[in-house]
């Protein structure tokens, strides 16, 4: 696998020359590989946000270079627009964004400014609306006669119906309640799985990363501390709950019954997986 | 871009000119106009100058942030400085075809100039050194007896302090929108006037909605706690002048007494 965006020496400062100067981001690199399925983990104010609006250049580094197929995305200023549409990007709270009338023309606002014909953007919107799991009796309704999560999807294919190389959600499950936050995710693994694209997740709950990710980069304090598979991350717990972090319910089972002396892998985080080495606990004991 | 805005920021600290009671400062801040737009000579001037330097020292405000409140309004600065330095009759220094500079309109375009500049860093030393509910308050209390032919004050003072309070709020979100149509490739920068007024309409609509569905909340929460408007409403902080208050003003009366005698006597 090639990366299809790597981060190098990134560093921004938000209010330079001032009293209030601080760097959100310090000196972070980066590799993102192209098809994988990326977590970024991080708590409040570490940066993450930050980080993800310079992948789509939004936000253009205080120092340090962005590349994306190997060319810096700053190269030429003037063709950044095309970044954004090879790097969607969706906000946290993106249901506060939508503006059309009818949730058909708000899904279209993004394809239309790629200046695509009236078939391909028709295309684009009833794929996009497909994948975000809205019916197609809704795209003519207006966006704010939805629900709350009704509204969230349609935001969500606002960005998918760019067709983009990289897509970037930003905390896409928060605020939604259970079930929604549970098939929701659903959504953004099968469109992972049947397009092939580049995702990249960015949240704060260990559980929710922890189920669906292939790799995982902790960010803390404006920096990177870990990158690795779930298996290697869940593996330094201890590491992960000094930086302020919460670690899977699952994970913590383990870390609890290994500190009471049974001898159990430390990194399992899912279900399943304790499960297993539960019964595999217990059938050793069973001999003795 | 738009975090510039300086418009009713307040600057916390612990000077002389921060714990002045809100209601001397607004009768300073007015007397203060008065006598800015009295004053006619150099000495006068010099004087108000004076003033306004020892105001700043004394609030310990940085004058780069006083200047830069300046900005927005170089371009009227600008224009009236120009229009007077063309238009004051009286004896001409330099003709140049139907243009001509007097020695009168030298003066005139440069008082205008220190005026309006004057003018704006005098009551921006005001909002920075107030909190925005302490300027609330003392407008409310100076405004009381309009209360008795049926003004609503406590509701006007109410709204201007809402207000206030959401600015830097309404900032962050217009900022948070725009992000995220750019992100969907939206183009504020370029095309004619009629694509640019265009382009903020995917910024206004969630604007507008989000600060209705702001001020509903809001409502709603004020209710919760028993807000009814002002009847029989007593405040946390009830204000009193204190002795440091009178000084004040009576040094800003003398001067302003200082510049209307000055201008009496055509100096």
């Amino acid at each position: 696998m090639k990366p299809i965006i790597r981060v190098e020496n990134l560093t921004h400062t938000y209010g330079q020359d001032t009293p209030f100067c601080r760097s959100a981001v310090d000196g972070v690199s980066l590799d993102i590989m192209e098809g994988e399925f990326l977590g970024i983990i991080g708590h409040t104010g570490s940066g993450k946000s930050t980080l993800i609006q310079h992948l789509n250049g939004l936000l253009r580094p205080t120092s340090g270079t962005i590349y994306l197929d190997g060319r810096d995305i700053w190269a030429d200023p003037k063709k950044i627009r095309d970044v954004r549409f090879q790097v969607g990007l969706v906000f946290q709270y993106p249901e506060y964004q939508l503006f059309e009338e009818t949730v058909y023309k708000d899904i279209s606002f993004g394809p239309k400014n790629m200046g695509l014909s009236e078939q391909e953007i028709d295309r684009r919107v009833r794929d996009a609306a497909a994948f975000v799991g809205l019916d197609e009796g809704l795209l003519d309704k207006s966006p704010f006669e939805l629900s709350g999560g009704q509204k969230r999807r349609v935001a969500i294919a606002g960005v998918i119906a760019m067709e983009p190389r990289v897509l970037i959600l930003d905390e896409p499950s928060a605020g939604l309640d259970p079930a929604g936050r549970r098939s929701l995710l659903e959504n953004i693994r099968s469109y992972h799985r049947q397009k092939g694209t580049t995702v990249v997740m960015v949240s704060h709950s260990m559980d929710e990363v922890a189920e669906n990710v292939d790799r995982i980069i902790v960010l803390a304090d404006a920096g990177v501390v870990m990158s690795g598979t779930p298996h290697e991350v869940f593996s330094r717990a201890e590491e992960l709950v000094a930086v302020g972090l919460n670690v899977p319910q699952v994970t913590r089972v383990a870390m609890e019954l290994r500190r009471r002396g049974v001898e159990i892998d430390p990194a399992v985080y899912t279900v399943a997986e304790l499960r297993k080495a539960l019964s595999a606990l217990k059938g050793g004991k069973a001999s003795c | 871009m738009l975090k510039d805005i300086t418009l009713g920021q307040f600057f916390p600290g612990t000077s002389l000119a921060h714990r002045l009671d809100p209601r001397t400062k607004i009768l300073l801040t007015v007397i203060y106009i008065v006598a800015l737009f009295c004053a006619e000579s150099f000495v006068s001037y010099g004087l108000m100058v004076a003033l306004l330097i020892t105001g700043v020292k004394v609030s310990g405000v940085a004058p780069k942030a006083l200047v830069k409140g300046l900005k927005p309004v170089i371009f009227i600065i600008c224009f009236t400085a120009v229009l007077n330095l063309f238009y004051t009759p009286g004896e001409i220094l330099v003709q140049f075809w139907v243009l001509k500079i007097t020695k009168e309109g030298i003066f005139t375009a440069f008082f205008m100039a220190l005026r309006i500049s004057m003018l704006i860093m005098g009551t921006f030393l005001l909002t920075y050194t107030t909190s925005p509910i302490a300027l609330t308050d003392g407008l409310e209390s100076l405004l009381g007896p309009l209360k008795k032919i049926k003004v609503p004050v406590h509701e006007l003072s109410m709204m201007m302090s809402i207000a206030l309070r959401f600015i830097p709020t309404l900032i962050e979100e217009t900022d948070k929108i725009m992000s995220a149509q750019r992100a969907r490739g939206a183009d504020f920068e370029s095309g004619n006037l009629l694509d640019r007024a265009k382009a903020l309409v995917p910024i206004l609509v969630p604007l507008f909605i989000s600060a209705f569905r702001r001020a509903d909340e809001l409502a709603v929460a004020m209710e919760c706690r028993c807000y009814h408007g002002g009847q029989g409403r007593t405040k946390l902080h009830v204000l009193h002048y204190q002795a440091k208050d009178y000084l004040v003003m009576a040094a800003y009366a003398a001067i302003l007494a200082a510049v209307l005698i000055l201008a009496r006597f055509g100096l």
